[in-house]
């Protein structure tokens, strides 16, 4: 394992995009850092840029506006990085999927490592996710 | 003359859960015009929801926010309902406004915890998310789900509540009645929250009534608006309860709104689960004839308006939404400018804004302006539905 992969997975430093959603995924993911589920337990920290990004928590459709940014957000995060899509929206685009400003699915635009099915997911469900795909790529390298 | 800076805001700022675009022009420290551009949220419900029957579009409402996920259903439902004056068991109503003021202690507290956030209390963030836990644990019992519940149906509601469930719902409701106690004077009484937020960004009853603000916003200037008591629906009219009116118009009395209307609602939530009767919870309706409705609700952040009109079949030929956020955005205009820029989060986060809400509106709104990306969508999409029409009509 490369030291900056090692440095990534010790305290993994999240970002949040959100592309259209309906507040809820934001929501649990703003909970997942209040004391009951606390997920600096983990060392995860909510980061104020995007390049202090290790992981980016996205949520929502792609709405036409938001597909071109989050393309830029994501080019602009330091590699490696670990793209996770929250909710049915940002999985499969859920009940918007025939609206006119849906575009594609958020795994067209940016590369996703993980899905995290759900509307929304419990902020359980979005902990275990991130610390899964942590313990993925410990054990792979 | 001094300098003046724009200083961009957004669209992704860790301040912010939602994408919107803030430019704050400024002279030296102080603020002199705002310009928001949102739009990024937009996912053209109201034009989904023609496509889905009057059942699924009570989901598809439910997500336009996911904070107030039941002011949007019970609005909708109502206006269905509006149509052809269906009759809602008590029962039912009596679980709608369960259901409507859990939402709202929630979204309160929520908001406290986010303009702790803003003023640097981490402290009153962690405190306001962590009894906040307690409510949407009640939910989870009642619906199955932490947000979004998919309780609203046309002709009463989806799921039942279980009586052996109402003593414990009360025990967490009491705990967080002493929690929001203990919350209120740890907000109201703090000297420094005072000075930080009296007299900020004040909004005057004139300002409230030019603008059509609404909600608390509205509440807060001493405009005594609230569709619960002014046009009952539910069963608001038989609970005893008051709306909580305050005169000032600063973030101060916003505050102090929210905070004493989040004990009005454990209060009501205590009388429903005290008095509600047994019987049905849906009346089953078949048909929705053609016609005209109208629902109104007051979400936590004020009135939502849904207006449906339906031609007979079992989907509405046109749903329209007023988010209460699109009337009280506008105000930025007169509460921020002359205030420096230390101030500014405050103001833009008192409302309680919610964009995600709001986008559908916009775009309709913006069609003389064609730089406004979705305009000549709308215009095209419109455009062909009269194509289709007349093609059915057989009128070419």
């Amino acid at each position: 394992m490369n030291l900056k992969l090692k440095a990534l997975l010790k305290s993994p430093w999240v970002f949040h995009v959100a592309t259209g959603s309906c507040n809820n995924c934001d929501i649990e993911i703003i909970d997942c850092l209040t004391p009951r589920y606390d997920i600096e337990r983990f060392g995860m920290v909510l980061a104020g840029s995007i390049r202090h990004a290790d992981i980016l928590l996205c949520t929502g459709i792609v709405t036409k506006q938001c597909a071109p940014r989050l393309k830029r957000a994501y080019e602009q995060a330091p590699k490696p990085v670990i793209v996770v899509a929250i909710g049915a929206c940002a999985c499969s685009q859920g009940i918007f999927k025939d609206s006119y400003t849906a575009t594609v699915p958020m795994d067209q635009v940016v590369p996703v490592d993980v899905y995290i099915p759900g509307c929304p997911p419990k902020p359980e469900a979005i902990i275990a996710g991130v610390t899964k795909v942590i313990e993925k790529i410990r054990k792979s390298s | 003359m001094s300098h003046r800076t724009i200083i961009p805001i957004g669209p992704y700022h860790p301040l912010q859960e939602e994408p919107e675009f803030y430019q704050l022009l400024v002279e030296g420290e102080k603020v002199i015009d705002i310009d928001v551009r949102i739009g990024y949220n937009h996912r053209g419900i109201e034009k989904l929801s023609e496509s889905k029957s009057f059942d699924k579009a009570a989901y598809l409402v439910e997500r336009i926010c996911g904070i107030c996920s039941t002011s949007h259903p019970l609005a909708f439902v109502q206006a269905v309902e509006n149509i052809s004056n269906i009759e809602v068991p008590e029962r039912a109503l009596y679980i709608r406004t369960i259901i409507a003021e859990l939402e709202r202690i929630h979204s309160h507290l929520l908001w406290v915890g986010l303009a702790g956030h803003f003023l640097g209390y981490n402290t009153i963030f962690m405190w306001a998310w962590k009894y906040r836990e307690s409510i949407l644990d009640v939910f989870e019992t009642i619906s199955g789900n932490r947000n979004h519940y998919g309780m609203m149906k046309v002709g009463g509601v989806r799921r039942d509540m279980y009586e052996k469930d109402f003593p414990w719902i009360t025990r967490e409701l009491d705990k967080v009645v002493d929690k929001v106690i203990m919350l209120k004077g740890a907000v109201l009484d703090d000297p420094v929250i005072h000075a930080r937020t009296k007299g900020v960004g004040v909004l005057t009853k004139d300002d409230i009534i030019n603008y059509c603000a609404l909600g608390p916003t509205a509440r807060a200037s001493g405009v005594d608006i609230d569709v619960r008591r002014d046009d009952p629906y539910a069963v608001y009219n038989k609970l005893d309860w008051k709306v909580i009116v305050r005169q000032e118009g600063d973030v101060f009395a916003k505050t102090v709104v929210r905070v004493l209307e989040t004990l009005e609602s454990l209060k009501i939530v205590k009388q429903c689960l005290e008095n509600m009767p047994k019987g049905e919870i849906d009346s089953k309706p078949k048909d929705i004839p053609p016609g005209e409705g109208i629902g109104r609700a007051e979400a936590p952040r004020g009135e939502v308006i849904h207006y449906v009109r339906s031609d007979g079949s079992n989907s509405a030929v046109r749903h329209k939404i007023r988010a209460p956020t699109f009337m009280n955005f506008p105000t930025f205009k007169k509460s921020i400018v002359g205030q420096t820029v230390t101030d500014a989060t405050i103001i833009l986060a008192a409302i309680d804004p919610c964009y995600c809400c709001t986008e559908r509106l916009t775009v309709i709104d913006a069609k003389s302006n064609k730089e406004v990306m979705g305009s000549r969508e709308l215009i095209k999409l419109s455009q062909e539905k009269t194509a289709l029409l007349k093609k059915e009509m057989g009128i070419e």
